[in-house]
């Protein structure tokens, strides 16, 4: 009987990837003597591996095993930690997770690196340090595994007495699996004994009663065969000896090791899926000696990588949260029920209590919100988790030293915003690395210490949640910027620009300012796609540098995507809402100030600015009384640097608004970022401010050929 | 029509046993309605609800046919008038218009739309055999539209096709 494993690979993969960061993540803070990092990375790797062997992806297992090995000496205290381990630990870790990703998805996977690391691992394995004490006692697995390590080049013979228990079919594991991998390492021969086995009538078909005796002539240690029996070896009676042997016929069945620990940990989780809901509220930090804390531990403190492979993506919600969920929707429950009774039998004098009735269903549906908003929220850490390893690996790259601060890890986001943010930082802290950070020397001739430092520090501001990247490097220099911007015919030679309007040139296109191109950054390509990925959440960045100093990029962040502060205008019979972060300002219309330039193009004079003039009625087909330009409402929103004034009938109330999706039941409308629902069940459309602008500009472009064909033609009338 | 009433008739052995466990499990109902003097029907497994005719919110350059967005208990709805679609009769809105909302789902998603028609008329029971394919001549719907006909006492009805009445909106307004 088996079992359909693949099942369980999605939590598998989740949990290796939670474990290769966690392995990357105490790598870098790896120290020698620490045993007690070295021992949860040792964990990770073989949980990693256990569960590759389960589902049968070998590359894995067969890669991880080798860092393992190493692992393993170093948690013997066997081979020092010296830091071109840790960095072949870490290559090590990049190639697990491209294994990984390429089981997942069944695709290639770079075969050049994968052997090259292998051939720096064996490299370094083989270059064994000696403290390893050959004559130490073979009680624990540890010092056994050294011994056969050493011993398993030649061919021996073992004999496998395998009883297993009635109930092993049932826990999902099948001898048949484990005989061929047993198979795999050598010469198999097997015999059955059917002794126990009962009579026809009394036979559980789901039970197990046959045992084994297996002789195995193979090259491979005693410590791969025990490996095969690992998952089972609760569930059964295994006595391995080795034929001609000294140390032969000595029973196995182990003692649980540390090392085995986590797997019957993972299984478990995997298994019972409640269990893992009830322990992913362990959000602590530490590492403690209970091993299975530590394996929750690994899971909580990772980050849901959600590829755009992997179609379902899933967050981890803590306890509390769901709790606090729970008493909310109790008490609104209670209020439903009093509301009810209220209603069947109501008498004007009770309006009182119907009143305070309502407002406590108000407060309790606001409180319902802001909760389940939150469990969209997850701490920044999980975005900036990958940096320690980036900076790392850029400064062994660029040869710069620096450090890097991390603060306010805690600061919570919304997980949609969290996903779409990480690259836009990446290139920041990248280009803060290349650019930003001066080489030790040209530090220390301007009087800085030696180590550069980069900070990224998120906190909330109003509605908003700011990020900063700050590094104290060579800052940003105005003059390079404006003579580029003038060499690319950005900006006016003689054009006085303000600081910030001199940096935001920095988003453009195209522009670079490194004298030289290395292949980190400085090829002009990203910053102007790390403007447009944060304007498209919603958010806005702001640099600030000063000379010498350093630079800072403040990136401004709405909290969350699901709700939107918004500005209700009328136009006709329709409700609009413009989001608010985009306008700038919203006034009635001067006639004085209005100007017909170059044909039919309408301009507004916003002190010295010329702003064109949209009427909403006209963009969209609307019918409605007010089609005069003069006096109407102008309400001016900014996109892209680029202003426009929308021609609106009224300007109603300024409210939050919750963002419902038009693509689920209809499609994409230009123009249009969404719906919402009012206050009274009607919907209205949220405006997309810089689809509008692409709106005007292509009707307008319409317009431009329908002249000149008109034009050529000589015969068409304007229309 | 019981399920008692139906246990008696079907044959015990053989292929005919198949064939009568399959016409319960498929058990076809159809909701009809009116378009103009016309008679219309869906799969009433597709029908979400029902619901009188209220003014939507106007979707910017949309097609004719489409009048707008409704919210439905916080989903937003779209509403297409079959009339204006299908080209039969007038459009115009009285007492008995309603909107019949449409959940089709497929594989990975579903769809709900609301189709505004004249009435609704009735519930019928068809066995598959009696839905006829529908000529290739004339008419103003577009035969993918067009599942079959079936006959009602001297009537016929149009039976639609609600995964294509669905499909079609989602590229409807892009030429």
């Amino acid at each position: 009987m088996s079992v359909d494993l693949s099942q369980f690979i999605p939590s598998f993969l989740e949990e290796s990837f939670e474990g290769l960061e966690l392995m990357e993540t105490s790598l870098l803070n790896l120290e020698a003597g620490d045993n007690e990092t070295i021992h949860s990375i040792f964990r990770a790797a073989h949980s990693i591996k256990g569960g590759a062997g389960t589902f049968g992806f070998d590359a894995v297992t067969d890669f991880t095993h080798l860092v393992e090995t190493l692992l393993d000496e170093m948690r013997d205290g066997r081979r020092e930690v010296d830091p071109k381990d840790i960095e072949i630990l870490l290559t090590s870790v990049d190639c697990m997770r491209l294994l990984i990703e390429a089981a997942r998805d069944d695709e290639e996977y770079d075969e050049e690196k994968i052997k090259q690391t292998t051939k720096q691992l064996s490299q370094t394995l083989a270059n064994t340090s000696t403290t390893n004490d050959v004559n130490a006692e073979p009680s624990t697995i540890e010092n056994e595994h050294a011994v056969n390590d050493e011993a398993s080049d030649e061919q021996s013979i073992y004999q496998i007495h395998f009883v297993p228990e009635h109930n092993l079919a049932k826990t999902g594991n099948d001898p048949l699996f484990l005989f061929n991998a047993l198979a795999d390492l050598g010469d198999l021969t097997t015999v059955a004994n059917t002794s126990e086995l009962p009579a026809l009538t009394d036979i559980d078909p789901q039970e197990l009663y046959l045992s084994w005796d297996l002789t195995l002539k193979t090259e491979a240690s005693q410590e791969d065969i025990l490996e095969v029996f690992e998952w089972v070896e609760d569930d059964c009676l295994l006595e391995i000896t080795k034929a001609e042997n000294k140390n032969d016929a000595e029973p196995e069945p182990e003692e649980n090791s540390i090392a085995q620990q986590p797997e019957k940990a993972v299984q478990i989780e995997q298994a019972n899926t409640t269990e893992e809901n009830t322990d992913v509220a362990v959000q602590s930090e530490q590492t403690t000696q209970n091993t299975s804390a530590t394996v929750v531990d690994e899971a909580s403190t990772s980050k849901p990588k959600a590829k755009a492979k992997v179609e379902v993506s899933s967050i981890r919600v803590g306890v509390d949260k769901v709790d606090n969920l729970i008493n909310l929707v109790g008490e609104l429950v209670i209020t439903q029920s009093m509301l009810s009774e209220l209603g069947s039998d109501f008498q004007m004098d009770k309006i009182e209590r119907l009143n305070s009735g309502l407002e406590q269903l108000l407060q309790n549906t606001k409180e319902l919100q802001e909760s389940v908003m939150r469990i969209r929220m997850l701490p920044i850490s999980f975005a900036f988790n990958r940096f320690p390893r980036l900076v790392h690996d850029l400064a062994n790259k660029t040869g710069k030293e620096m450090e890097l601060v991390i603060k306010g890890e805690q600061t919570e986001l919304d997980k949609t915003v969290m996903e779409q943010i990480g690259d836009p930082l990446v290139h920041l802290v990248r280009n803060a690395v290349d650019h930003g950070i001066e080489t030790a020397d040209v530090r220390l001739a301007n009087g800085k210490p030696e180590k550069g430092t980069i900070s990224l520090d998120a906190y909330h501001q109003g509605g908003n949640i700011v990020i900063e990247i700050n590094d104290d490097g060579g800052g940003i220099n105005r003059q390079k910027v404006f003579a580029k911007a003038v060499e690319k015919g950005i900006v006016e030679p003689n054009a006085t620009l303000t600081d910030s309007q001199v940096f935001d040139l920095l988003f453009e296109p195209g522009f670079s300012t490194a004298d030289q191109v290395t292949d980190i950054s400085g090829r002009g390509v990203g910053m102007d796609v790390v403007k447009r990925n944060i304007q498209s959440l919603g958010g806005r960045i702001q640099v600030d540098s000063t000379m010498g100093k350093g630079s800072c990029f403040k990136v401004n962040l709405p909290l969350t995507l699901a709700i939107l502060d918004g500005q209700l205008v009328k136009v006709g019979t329709e409700t609009y809402i413009i989001p608010l972060i985009s306008i700038v300002e919203s006034l009635q219309v001067d006639r004085e100030l209005i100007n017909q330039v170059s044909g039919d193009m309408t301009l507004y004079r916003l002190r010295d600015e010329n702003v064109p003039i949209l009427p909403v009625y006209q963009l969209f087909g609307l019918t409605t009384d007010f089609t005069n330009i003069e006096n109407a409402l102008l309400v001016v929103v900014e996109a892209d640097g680029q202003k426009v004034g929308l021609m609106v009938d009224h300007l109603l109330a300024q409210q939050q608004v919750v963002i419902k999706s038009l693509k689920d039941n209809y499609q994409q409308v230009i123009g249009i970022s969404g719906a919402t629902i009012l206050g009274d069940g009607s919907v209205a459309m949220i405006l997309d401010i810089p689809g509008m602008i692409q709106m005007a500009l292509s009707y307008a472009q319409n317009k431009h050929q329908k002249n000149s064909t008109s034009n050529q033609s000589a015969i068409g009338e304007h229309c | 029509m019981d399920i008692q009433e139906l246990a008696t008739d079907i044959p015990v052995e053989g292929e005919h046993s198949i064939e009568g466990i399959d016409f319960i499990t498929s058990g076809e109902q159809y909701l009809t309605f009116m378009l103009a003097q016309e008679q219309y029907a869906v799969d009433i497994l597709c029908v979400e609800e029902i619901r009188s005719w209220e003014v939507p919110t106007k979707i910017p350059n949309a097609p004719t046919y489409i009048k707008g967005v409704i919210n439905m208990r916080g989903i937003i709805v779209p509403i297409v008038d079959l009339r204006l679609k299908f080209n039969v009769g007038q459009a115009s809105y009285h007492d008995t218009t309603v909107v019949i909302v449409l959940t089709y789902h497929d594989e990975d998603s579903s769809k709900t739309i609301g189709f505004v028609v004249d009435a609704v008329s009735d519930v019928l029971n068809v066995e598959e055999h009696d839905i006829q394919s529908s000529p290739a001549f004339g008419g103003c719907i577009q035969p993918q539209y067009i599942e079959g006909l079936i006959n009602v006492g001297k009537n016929v009805v149009t039976l639609l096709n609600v995964e294509h009445l669905q499909k079609v909106e989602k590229h409807a307004s892009q030429h």
